[in-house]
């Protein structure tokens, strides 16, 4: 028998809604619409001015991308998808999975190695194996030395610069999305299920596939979706390796077809796929409630994998952190050592990493604080209007950053131009870009494109608290604002921490979006190390990409620590209350 | 009182703004929005600022820096837009944010084909779209693009995408040059002579033709001159290869340009005219020829010794913005014939 997520005692989500105690009006029903306001018109804003250029005359261009582009793009774009979903699925639930499960030697360490392919970008990666594997890289040269191959084409290996590496580079790199929503749920895993299986006799395999998987799904669900809208959105990578995605034939119609119209309306189009997509997800879902029982949600006591058992678990979890973090860094490193970049260190670089640091942590703040406030408002004032925004919240994720970008444009200069106008009514002078021209437009465009992350780790992390939690502080009389700091956030903290180190790595990371809106002057890391690759040489910016991967590095063991530890809090606290 | 504190605040904040903002017209200083990377055009800057006393402001992207421009619209800080490529440069003439530029000297360094009719972009140097062929195991010194799609060369061909905007405009030129029928059936042989999926950028087609994979790539001039000039890793690709430099047989090599636009609205017009005839004097046109390995515009000024090498460019003397034109042509066709497949 299997235990469905749907016997859960919090049953349906609209009865749980329905009982959640409501806000009265007053203050803290402002906030909460104020909130949810803010959040609909970061997000609308981009996609108004997206629909608005996608509304002009596109010419032929539909007839031509149907007849010679559509067909090949869409099955080649899905097999990427698929092949990359599988990928991180596969890498990311299994390693949480075991890590969470077991006791194997070298299982400390792995809990923060694990997320580390975060640090690097995409891109990176893809060059990274390029130069290793293809055929003039050491690999295939040291097997023509050692065979006595004379050309290539004496032998066949596998081509990386093809769909199927793609998808090897992409899902080594993306599954820590997975990894990190998967984990943060098993983290605070109901105990009492998987106890009593157990006792029953249930073996681990059976355990992950009738409890842990249906009870993490809408944590594997937003982890997921993340990892296939940065791939649906990747051009270096995909460009690269020769995988014609459609994302390609936006940039294709745009820049060579001088058709910016048609490339909004293919835009424009895929965003509504993806959106449909996800909403169908959810949809598969409505009826199942994720919360735990209070009184189980402690950790799971991990079951001691011995010998053999013990170092299989551990090669699993080294393998992908290896191909997705450690070879390619490693690369990198060797690189600075090689071309001796340390003695043609740009002090300009310190500047750039600080401006990079700046943006992300400021984006950061902006997202969470957002993204948690917006649902929490929602689980205290059940209301169209918030769900709305709270479900428009994944648009500025679901669109290539370049787009996102150029959707920006409009409502940023439109918001100056407010502030003009302000300015020379009342002092009589004009300001010019306050925000369009500054670093400001950069960290809005963070924070539009990052919300999907926040609010999908809200989602999932408020799910598994009880409204019981609710209903009692309230009874003990309890205001909002004392539940949401005593209850909800230490709670949700480890899907705060998770989402929090997503957060700052991704806009670490972030290039076109900051390439096309950050101020004169202004470089960030990536931008930086961008130049170098645009002119084939990326190795001389290894160290700057290394650079990204220390910024990323020591925030991602830091949260994974405090994520452990607050789950250990909140288990704790879950038995106190019971 | 309050009103009066209330304007105080603004006051303040406006200066305030002025003090971070930093992009607002000041003399002294020129704002330039370029597609060419920002770190290498800062010792040309530098040079700028050292002979005229004016600062350069920059920033610099791959795509949108038109967009950018109009949506700016008149408060926009952008006085100069660089290019590195002559769609980027129509790109911009299309999106209304150019004016024209009148100046006597520039009519009369830049040829009448590197420059737009109205003035509203001037190129600033150029670079050959050529072979790389294998020093091993192609013997002849010479070759016409149109020989490309010849069945000799079958399987022995490598190239990046047909959609990227080097390969658009070099197939924009075929279309230009040999009539779209022609220039189909001729990139229908070019595809049926490749030895692999098109990937890559321009420095993978030399690495494939050292390798072995194939005997001709296709890229840049200045990729091949940075390789062989790198360090140590990289310098057998290009030693392994020799560039030839093509030419259509009823004209020259395909070259694309470098260019300049003034900004409609430009906050600093007067020292961004400077600018812009600074960049074709001798001294910049030497240092963009020596820095980024490429043909200087200005009749007369040295190239660097790798690009020299080559051989004497006899470029093409059909205008860039006729090659323009067949921008949409040629992506269509790409996608058509599937080039890319």
């Amino acid at each position: 028998m299997s235990v469905n997520s749907q016997t859960a005692d919090s049953g349906d989500r609209r009865q749980l809604w329905a009982k959640a105690p409501r806000l009265a009006a007053g203050a803290p029903r402002i906030v909460a619409l104020a909130l949810a306001a803010i959040t609909g018109l970061l997000v609308l804003g981009p996609a108004a001015s997206l629909i608005v250029i996608a509304s002009g005359d596109s010419g032929d261009l539909w007839a031509h991308l149907i007849a010679h582009v559509i067909p090949d793009s869409l099955v080649e774009t899905a097999l990427l998808l698929a092949g990359v979903a599988a990928l991180t699925t596969g890498i990311g639930v299994g390693a949480a999975w075991l890590i969470s499960t077991f006791q194997f030697p070298g299982r400390a360490k792995l809990v923060w190695l694990l997320p580390l392919p975060l640090a690097i970008p995409t891109y990176i990666v893809a060059y990274v194996y390029v130069d290793i594997l293809d055929t003039a890289g050491p690999v295939q040269t040291a097997l023509r030395a050692a065979f006595g191959w004379q050309s290539p084409a004496e032998y066949w290996f596998p081509p990386i610069r093809s769909l199927g590496g793609a998808i090897g580079v992409i899902g080594f790199v993306l599954y820590p999305y997975v990894y990190l929503a998967s984990r943060a749920m098993f983290q605070t895993q109901c105990t009492a299920y998987i106890e009593a299986a157990r006792v029953l006799g249930a073996r681990p395999v059976r355990l992950v596939r009738t409890i842990t998987l249906p009870l993490a799904r809408p944590a594997i669900a937003v982890g997921l979706a993340l990892a296939l809208m940065e791939t649906l959105n990747d051009i270096g990578a995909s460009e690269y390796l020769g995988v014609r995605t459609l994302t390609l034939s936006i940039f294709s119609t745009w820049l060579n077809r001088g058709n910016l119209t048609g490339a909004a309306q293919i835009a424009s189009l895929m965003l509504l796929a993806v959106l449909a997509l996800v909403a169908l997800e959810r949809y598969g879902r409505r009826r199942r409630g994720f919360a735990a029982p209070a009184q189980d949600s402690q950790l799971v006591t991990p079951i001691v994998l011995s010998g053999a058992r013990g170092w299989l678990a551990t090669l699993a979890c080294v393998l992908p952190v290896t191909l997705g973090f450690f070879l390619p860094a490693g690369f990198l490193a060797w690189q600075v050592i090689e071309r001796s970049l340390f003695a043609g260190f740009d002090k300009a670089l310190l500047a750039h990493t600080l401006n990079t640091i700046t943006y992300a942590a400021a984006a950061t703040g902006i997202v969470l604080a957002l993204g948690f406030g917006v649902v929490a408002a929602l689980r205290w004032l059940p209301n169209a209007f918030i769900a709305a925004c709270v479900n428009l919240a994944g648009i500025g994720y679901a669109m290539p950053g370049t787009v996102l970008a150029l959707g920006m444009l409009t409502p940023l200069v439109a918001l100056d131009d407010g502030i003009n106008a302000v300015t020379r009514a009342v002092a009589g002078v004009g300001v010019g870009l306050l925000i369009a021209g500054s670093g400001a437009a950069v960290v809005i465009a963070y924070v539009v494109r990052f919300l999907a992350i926040s609010v999908g780790f809200a989602q999932s992390g408020f799910a598994r608290i009880t409204t019981a939690f609710d209903d009692s502080a309230r009874l003990l009389g309890a205001g909002p604002a004392t539940v949401t700091r005593t209850l909800h956030i230490p709670l949700a903290r480890p899907a705060i921490f998770g989402a929090a180190l997503l957060i700052f790595v991704d806009c670490l990371k972030e290039l076109p979006a900051t390439l096309l809106l950050r101020p004169l002057n202004v470089e960030t890391l990536s931008t930086y190390v961008y130049q170098f690759a645009t002119r084939g040489s990326f190795e001389e910016g290894a160290l700057a990409a290394l650079m990204i991967v220390a910024v990323g590095v020591v925030p991602v063991v830091y949260m994974v620590r405090l994520a452990d530890l607050s789950a250990e809090f909140a288990s704790g606290a879950a038995r106190m209350s019971a | 009182m309050t009103c009066t504190r209330l304007r105080v605040m603004i006051g303040s904040v406006v200066v305030l703004a002025f003090g971070l903002g930093g992009a607002l017209a000041q003399s002294g200083e020129v704002n330039v929005y370029t597609y060419r990377e920002s770190k290498l055009m800062a010792p040309l800057f530098e040079a700028f600022s050292q002979d005229t006393g004016l600062k350069v402001n920059v920033i610099s992207a791959s795509s949108g820096l038109e967009q950018r421009i109009r949506a700016e619209g008149a408060n926009s800080p952008a006085d100069v837009l660089l290019t590195v490529d002559i769609g980027r440069l129509e790109d911009a003439v299309r999106a209304g944010v150019t004016q024209p530029i009148r100046s006597d000297l520039l009519e009369r360094v830049v040829e009448p084909r590197y420059r737009d009719p109205e003035g509203h972009w001037y190129g600033i140097s150029m670079r050959a779209r050529v072979v790389y062929a294998s020093r091993e195991r192609v013997a002849q010194d010479a070759i016409t693009y149109e020989e490309l799609a010849d069945a000799k060369w079958k399987g022995r061909i490598c190239i990046r995408s047909g959609q990227h905007n080097y390969n658009n405009a070099l197939f924009a030129a075929a279309i230009a040059k040999l009539g779209a029928g022609t220039a189909a059936d001729w990139l229908h042989g070019l595809k049926a002579n490749l030895a692999q999926k098109p990937s890559g950028g321009d420095r993978e087609q030399a690495r494939d033709v050292a390798a072995g994979k194939c005997d001709l790539g296709i890229g840049n001039t200045y990729y091949w001159a940075l390789m062989a000039n790198a360090n140590a890793a990289q310098k057998p690709w290009a030693q392994a290869t020799k560039v030839i430099l093509p030419t259509f047989k009823n004209g020259g090599t395909h070259v694309n340009l470098s260019g300049v636009i003034l900004a409609k609205h430009a906050p600093n017009k007067a020292n961004a005219m400077r600018l812009i005839e600074w960049l074709v004097g001798e001294k910049a046109q030497l240092m963009y020829a020596d820095v980024n390995y490429e043909y200087p515009v200005r009749a007369g000024v040295a190239v660097n010794p790798t690009i020299a090498s080559f051989g004497a460019l006899n470029a093409d003397p059909m205008p860039l913005s006729t090659i323009a034109e067949q921008r949409k042509a040629a992506a269509d066709l790409v996608d058509q014939i599937g080039f890319d497949r």
